[in-house]
């Protein structure tokens, strides 16, 4: 836990932790899928999990969502330790999320997929919805606008009124970002946005990323495969590998760490 | 030549005509720009005082009169306001291809000697900053969209909209500087600079006066009957010479509304929602449009497919009489009105009459002759309806079309109310040329270049034709040389490239001639302008006859899946050519016809696609040899390239015209290949991505023979 700010080498201020995760321990029956981790994420960094296949890094960000209560351990969040929530009690408290498996509303167009990201933003009740007077015709328009910025922001207008369904997969996973970053989140979980893009794409979301942090000064917190991308993207990064913590640090430090290179190079388990 | 700024009642110079049109059409709309969504408006109240602010900016920020202001990026308001209000305070806007590559940049900025530029976000940023260090004159920067570049070293940069607050905050000590520098602009100082797409070696300077752009503007006004009631979509880039004309020539002279699309890949959708009135295209974005509707019709129920087919088919031969828009979407005066009136009493009238008659005509027949006689007397001259025959019949099945097909079709494209609409660059296909204008859209050619601020020739309503460029504009002279190049002389002529005289005295002499580098000749009886090839393309085969490659080029590229061709055979003794597939056209008969492939390189290589491209080049080279002339340049051999064109890798402009020089060059094997008769090269292409870097592909392509007519002269002779 750290209360002070700093300013990185290209000129963004990191703030004081955010959020922080105590002895973080998940058991599926028997299974432990993760075992005593402990790391905190600081205000406007980008913070990355990566490690190999089955390492426990979906199931990490599921218990920052509240999607996973853990065994044992603690989140501390915004100074206070978090009861164990709801999936949207947490999304409440300003955690937004992508999944590694798209998951948006195919029917619906890309417009009004992002609109349900300001859903939690929405007080008009079901018949002023229907009529369609006063408060729910106001919010409708203030939240358009958002939206809109954030359309316009990720470079998706000429795709507005496109039902997802017909859309190619890279930017459905552009739309699910978008919906994300409706929410006005203040910490951002992406669950390996990158997963089956071309290099263009990636060089597209990457751009996204960095200026979705710069812009809005949204905290970030990614899982990841592809290591170039981490590297050049994240601020600190937490490696695991069965369920355990093995490596945090800087991508520098990380780089260097050998139980690290050991995970992803493969060494004879005993 | 002799004109001075009388002819325009003293409105010599854009800021000039800016201010009319705030003093006359204040409330009108002047910009649309869609942002977020929604149309944002600018009236041309507006447009002045955001115009005034920015150039109180520049002037604060040091912009001197004289200087040049490099111009990058997309259609936007704030751009066009950057033009005026550069123009404003002195200095000349260059506006530059924003998808030019940076060394394409630093030529042109290094060139005219830049010190300032107004760019469109960190795209463009990053490439001056890259080239910052050749520039020795580069002063300052101004962007609009400041995404990305809030880290960025703000020394040099500033952010469009606190320029524009800076020049608000300075207005008392400014204006007074802005004012005598605004009204120091005459008739003949520089209005614009814009840089040639460079088909032949490094981009030219092109300097035009006020004179040039508001004459040519007056005129081609004129002669279309422009109004302040048009609406234009600007998509085309901003450093084409078209764009200056229209967008502001034309819209100020006329003050009509400019609307700017979202962004590129919105500009169909948006076309659609503004609706132009007045439109203009190069022939690829009209090929692409019929490519699609095409495609997509393929793809609809068996009713829409058998009405859209009957009614274009019967288009074809009424579109042009019942189609084509009423010349004036102003209302009617009061003259006109009794006119009308009087034609619809007399039609009326007319009607009656004929009822009447019949009636009498009938009764009689019934009266004469028995059931039987009266049956035969139908059948020999059926009464009523077919006394109109052919063209009522016609009509009505017109407006019929017109409810089910041709309207809802035309506003699918963007066109329902497109009054004039011009293509120009390139020839046009006649088959797309029909197509639209069958649908009773006005499109028209004309024929221009950048050194004659566009207008060269045009064609007027009533006299349109696929294969000519129309009658000389407006105070348009042209004389043809010995050599079939064309020469012309205008208000409308360029001063002269900049730091150029050279190219300026090979280009223009003495006496205001101006050469256009294009071989052409005037028909006897239409008076019209056909272009055959440029100049410097037309060549002589081994065996005397005249080679013109760009005349067959444009004949295989008439046909959808072919996108680009290239001829060779200057100096041979027989022609081959090379092929450019359109990938969405033979990708959609690929998958109707269950051939798999990976890329665009398979594609291009299977042999039921070389097979279908051989059965144009055969067809090209029967209908090439009906002119005796062109006989000689039927292409011998084939082969269907294995990429693209692009201009990133510098075988075509940024218009999009082949470099043919580079294109021989670069392709050396393959030519040779053709030549020496082999049936298949191997070969490495160096190809550049968008961002610069470098790669490359090689492939074996096969090389065919195509079969070629026998030539009529020959024939004729024998």
């Amino acid at each position: 836990m750290s209360n002070d700010s700093y300013v990185t080498d290209d000129g963004r201020t990191i703030g004081p932790t955010v959020m922080e995760m105590k002895n973080i321990t998940l058991r599926f029956g028997g299974v432990k899928a993760i075992t005593d981790i402990s790391f905190d994420i600081r205000e406007g960094e980008i913070r990355a999990i990566i490690g190999p296949n089955g390492a426990g890094k979906s199931s990490m960000l599921n218990v920052i969502s509240g999607f996973y209560v853990p065994q044992e351990g603690e989140v501390w969040y915004k100074g206070a330790k978090r009861p164990p929530m709801k999936p949207y009690q947490v999304a409440g408290q300003g955690i937004a999320r992508t999944f590694q498996n798209i998951a948006l509303f195919e029917g619906m167009t890309v417009l009004d997929n992002v609109m349900t990201g300001r859903l939690r933003q929405m007080k008009a009740n079901i018949f002023e919805q229907a009529i369609w007077k006063g408060k729910a015709e106001r919010e409708e328009v203030e939240n358009r606008e958002k939206v809109e910025r954030i359309i316009d922001f990720l470079e998706i207008q000429a795709i507005r009124k496109t039902p997802v369904g017909r859309l190619p997969y890279g930017l459905k996973k552009r739309v699910e970002l978008a919906r994300a970053l409706a929410a006005e989140p203040s910490i951002l979980l992406l669950d390996e946005p990158m997963a089956g893009m071309n290099v263009e794409e990636k060089e597209d979301m990457s751009r996204f990323i960095l200026d979705m942090n710069d812009e809005f000064g949204t905290t970030i917190a990614l899982i990841e495969h592809d290591m170039g991308v981490v590297m050049d993207l994240s601020d600190r990064v937490v490696v695991m590998d069965y369920g355990k913590k093995i490596g945090d640090g800087t991508p520098d430090e990380v780089r260097n760490n050998q139980d690290v290179i050991d995970a992803y190079l493969g060494v004879a388990h005993d | 030549m002799a004109q001075s700024s009388q002819a325009t009642g003293g409105l010599a110079s854009i800021p000039a005509l800016l201010q009319r049109n705030a003093a006359q059409f204040a409330d009108k709309d002047a910009y649309r720009e869609k942002e977020f969504g929604i149309w944002q408006t600018w009236t041309w109240a507006m447009t002045e005082k955001e115009i005034e602010a920015l150039a109180l900016g520049l002037i604060n920020l040091g912009v001197k009169e004289g200087d040049f202001v490099a111009i990058i990026g997309r259609n936007r308001p704030s751009f066009y306001w950057s033009m005026v209000a550069a123009q404003s305070v002195g200095a000349v806007p260059v506006p530059v291809y924003n998808d030019s590559a940076a060394e394409e940049m630093e030529y042109i900025l290094g060139h005219c000697g830049a010190k300032y530029a107004v760019v469109e976000d960190q795209e463009q940023v990053d490439k001056i900053i890259e080239i910052q260090d050749k520039l020795h004159t580069f002063e300052h920067m101004v962007y609009i969209d400041p995404r990305g570049l809030r880290k960025y070293d703000h020394r040099q940069l500033h952010e469009f909209s606190h320029i524009q607050a800076q020049g608000r905050a300075a207005h008392d000590e400014l204006i007074g500087e802005l004012k005598s520098r605004r009204e120091k602009l005459d008739y003949d100082s520089t209005c614009v600079m814009l840089y040639t797409s460079g088909t032949t070696g490094k981009p030219k300077g092109v300097v035009l006066s006020n004179r040039n752009v508001i004459e040519s503007a007056k005129n081609s006004s004129e002669f279309d009957n422009l109004t302040g009631d048009e609406e234009i979509l600007s998509y085309l880039p901003m450093a084409w010479v078209g764009d200056f004309i229209f967008s502001v020539g034309q819209a100020y002279w006329c003050g009509f509304c400019v609307n700017c699309p979202e962004s590129a890949e919105t500009m169909m959708t948006d076309l659609r929602e503004i609706g132009p009135t007045y439109y203009f295209a190069p022939p690829r974005i009209f090929e692409t449009s019929l490519t699609s509707v095409m495609i997509r019709m393929e793809d609809s129920g068996d009713l829409k497919y058998a009405l859209f087919h009957h009614f274009m088919d019967f288009a074809k031969t009424t579109g042009e009489k019942y189609g084509m828009p009423k010349r004036s979407l102003a209302k009617p005066d009061m003259k006109r009105r009794v006119k009308n009136a009087f034609r619809y009493a007399m039609g009326i009238g007319f009607a009656m009459e004929t009822l009447v008659e019949n009636g009498i005509r009938m009764a009689f027949t019934k009266l004469r002759h028995g059931s039987k006689a009266r049956e035969h007397f139908k059948a020999k001259d059926p009464i009523l309806l077919n006394l109109y025959r052919g063209n009522l019949r016609d009509y009505f099945k017109y407006r019929m079309g017109n409810v089910l097909v041709y309207g809802p079709l035309k506003d699918t494209l963007g066109f329902g109310r497109v009054r004039v609409g011009y293509t120009a660059g390139e020839a046009i296909g006649p088959e797309i040329f029909e197509f639209y204008r069958s649908l009773g859209i006005n499109l028209k050619q004309l024929y221009g270049q950048t050194e004659a601020t566009v207008f060269i020739t045009a064609q007027p309503d009533g006299e349109v034709r696929a294969d000519t460029v129309g009658v000389p504009s407006p105070d348009v002279e042209i004389k043809i040389a010995d050599n079939g190049e064309i020469f012309y002389r205008s208000p409308g002529t360029f001063v002269e490239y900049y730091n150029n005289p050279e190219s300026t005295a090979s280009t223009k002499d003495a006496e205001g001639w101006v050469a256009t580098g294009d071989a052409g000749f005037f028909e006897e009886d239409s008076g019209h302008l056909r272009i055959i090839d440029r100049a410097k393309d037309v060549g002589k085969m081994a065996d005397g006859s005249m080679f013109a490659p760009k005349y067959v080029e444009n004949k295989l590229k008439f046909y959808p899946d072919i996108l680009e061709a290239v001829l060779f055979g200057n100096g041979k003794d027989r022609c081959v050519a090379f092929i450019n597939i359109d990938l969405t056209a033979v990708g959609n008969w690929a998958e109707r016809n269950n051939i798999a492939y990976a890329s665009y390189q398979e594609l291009a290589g299977h042999p039921k696609v070389l097979d279908s491209i051989q059965g144009h080049v055969e067809a090209v080279n029967r209908s090439v040899a009906d002119d005796p002339m062109l006989a000689g340049c039927q292409i011998h051999r084939f082969l269907v390239l294995h990429k693209e064109l692009d201009a990133d890798d510098g075988e075509m402009t940024r218009t999009r015209k082949v470099r043919r020089v580079i294109v021989a060059d670069k392709f050396k094997d393959l030519v040779d290949g053709l030549y020496d008769g082999s049936s298949s090269v191997s070969t490495n292409t160096e190809v550049t991505y968008e961002d610069g870097r470098k790669g490359s592909i090689s492939a074996t392509l096969e090389l065919r023979d195509a079969k070629v007519a026998p030539m009529a002269s020959k024939i004729a002779a024998e």
